[in-house]
């Protein structure tokens, strides 16, 4: 527990150090999607019964926590453990691995919380209409989890930066574009939509889509969000006590 | 205090480190001196838990290494070869980080920062961050870190290296008054000078082995005291238990050639350098 405050006191005074850069680098491109799709497409189109400025602000909202939460970890962490190496004084110090990697993790998805919560603000004053909820929330924290636990486990496996940037743009660019953040997937394939339905993001896009339309939440959300965080939680844990 | 017990360790199929034994005792100010490659390196990154010995084992006060064996690593301070001290945290950032890690109290954390800061002749650059510091002051701000949640065992992995001559002796005197404080140390080094300056006891290092260990007298004694100097193609070294035998060999000599007391240098040439011509 005491390792865990001490990573994110940590991380509090580099987010407190750099707070308008963070918070600037990480608006420009759901921004850029709202003004693109939402406000200039968005107003003279309809998607599954609502405007398509309604449809896409979940989606952007599932898309900007996971860039932002796994972003938040995968690069210093990988900086950390590869060129300041910066990551030992934590590997030495008495704390257990798990709660290096709780507060690596919490700080992370802490950092995607906070750029979702200004997306949701700027979206609510540029007028879509969304319902905001505890349920709705909570369900964005966990994709922020689910995605910061990735970025953990990335940045302990990578080889170089160049690795990261192969990973960023093979894996995390595609899913921005392919689960459901700015289309229904009802028109699609049934094949391509069970592929796209198991990847890590599309329960987040769904589910919150869900919630801000007033629908009711599927279970397969949530299940498959859980499911992910304890998967990458465990290899990533896997991993700490590998790294050298 | 500390014990490693024939340990190895293999990158593949390369021994960086082959059946090491050593046992290093409380208060005890220990120097490995090796060549670049020789190991030194490995074996504090094993004793910190940082790698996994390929074989043996290693206990620090009946304690096992482990990365998870916390009250094993509490009892250990680490100045590593390359500054690892966060960047964009000042001074006192990083050493309250550090006390946080160890687990300490609040009160304690800041008395032994002002203390540390006072020790290191840091408390100009308290608020200063750390990449806005010299070399020197880095290093002593590792030193300062390493010593925050008062370590059984200090280990300190070529302290100096990339310093100038004058921040190395002001690290060196540091060093120093650490140990006449009690802390048990143990330095890796590849400047013979260093080790014979700091050292109570010295093993060397050659591809991975530990070849000798003993006091600075020991080592001069296994080798020979006194030793004839002379170049030929190459500069060799003949050694021997008296003057009176030195001088009769010598003059037999038709170079130019130096009788004096065994150094350092001279019984780390002849224990790792295998083409040197031995007596």
């Amino acid at each position: 527990m005491n390792g865990m405050l001490a990573v994110l006191w940590r991380e509090y005074l580099f987010f407190k150090n750099r707070i308008w850069s963070i918070t600037g680098s990480s608006l420009v491109a759901p921004l850029l999607y709202l003004t693109a799709f939402g406000w200039g497409l968005g107003r003279a189109v309809n998607m599954a019964g609502v405007t398509y400025v309604d449809f896409i602000v979940p989606g952007i909202l599932a898309l900007s926590t996971m860039n932002a939460s796994f972003n938040a970890v995968s690069t210093p962490l990988s900086i950390a453990r590869l060129y300041d190496r910066t990551l030992e004084e934590y590997l030495v110090s008495p704390i257990t691995l798990f709660s290096f990697a709780a507060g690596k993790i919490l700080a992370g998805a802490l950092r995607g919380l906070y750029v979702g919560l200004i997306l949701l603000a700027v979206a609510f004053v540029f007028g879509a209409n969304f319902r905001l909820s505890g349920l709705f929330l909570l369900l964005a924290f966990l994709n922020c989890l689910v995605f910061a636990s990735l970025g953990f486990l990335v940045a302990l496996k990578v080889q170089s930066h160049p690795d990261m940037v192969r990973f960023n743009s093979f894996i995390i660019t595609p899913m921005i574009f392919l689960c459901g953040t700015f289309f229904s997937l009802e028109h699609l394939p049934t094949h391509i939509q069970l592929f796209i339905k198991a990847l890590p993001l599309t329960p987040a896009s769904q589910g919150l889509r869900s919630l801000a339309l007033g629908q009711e939440l599927s279970w397969y959300a949530p299940s498959l969000q859980l499911l992910y965080l304890a998967a990458f939680l465990t290899w990533g844990l896997w991993a700490s006590h590998k790294v050298e | 205090m500390i014990v490693l017990d024939r340990v190895s360790k293999l990158h593949g199929s390369k021994v960086a480190v082959d059946h090491v034994s050593l046992h290093i005792k409380p208060g005890e100010f220990f120097g490995l001196l090796g060549p670049n490659g020789a190991g030194k390196t490995t074996i504090i990154r094993m004793i910190t838990a940082l790698t996994a010995p390929s074989a043996g084992q290693i206990t620090l006060n009946g304690h096992p290494v482990s990365r998870n064996n916390t009250a094993y690593k509490a009892q250990i301070g680490l100045v590593p070869q390359h500054i690892n001290l966060e960047p964009e945290l000042t001074v006192e950032e990083n050493l309250r980080l550090h006390g946080m890690l160890y687990n300490m109290r609040r009160d304690e954390i800041n008395r032994r920062i002002n203390e540390l800061l006072e020790f290191t002749e840091l408390k100009g650059e308290r608020h200063a961050p750390a990449n806005t510091l010299s070399g020197g002051m880095k290093r002593k701000v590792l030193i300062a870190r390493a010593l925050m949640h008062n370590p059984m065992l200090l280990l300190l992995d070529e302290p100096t290296v990339g310093l100038d001559v004058f921040s190395r002796r002001r690290v060196w005197d540091l060093i120093k008054s650490l140990h006449a404080r009690g802390i048990t140390i143990l330095l890796t080094t590849h400047y013979l000078e260093e080790a014979e300056h700091l050292c109570s006891r010295i093993g060397l290092l050659k591809k991975g082995r530990l070849i000798m260990t003993g006091s600075m007298e020991q080592l001069r004694d296994r080798v020979g005291p006194v030793v004839v100097a002379f170049s030929e193609d190459r500069t060799r070294l003949y050694f021997f238990r008296e003057q009176a035998e030195a001088l009769v060999f010598a003059s037999g000599l038709t170079k130019e050639f130096t009788i004096r007391q065994t150094s350092l240098e001279d019984v780390f040439v002849k224990m790792t350098e295998e083409s040197v011509e031995l007596n």
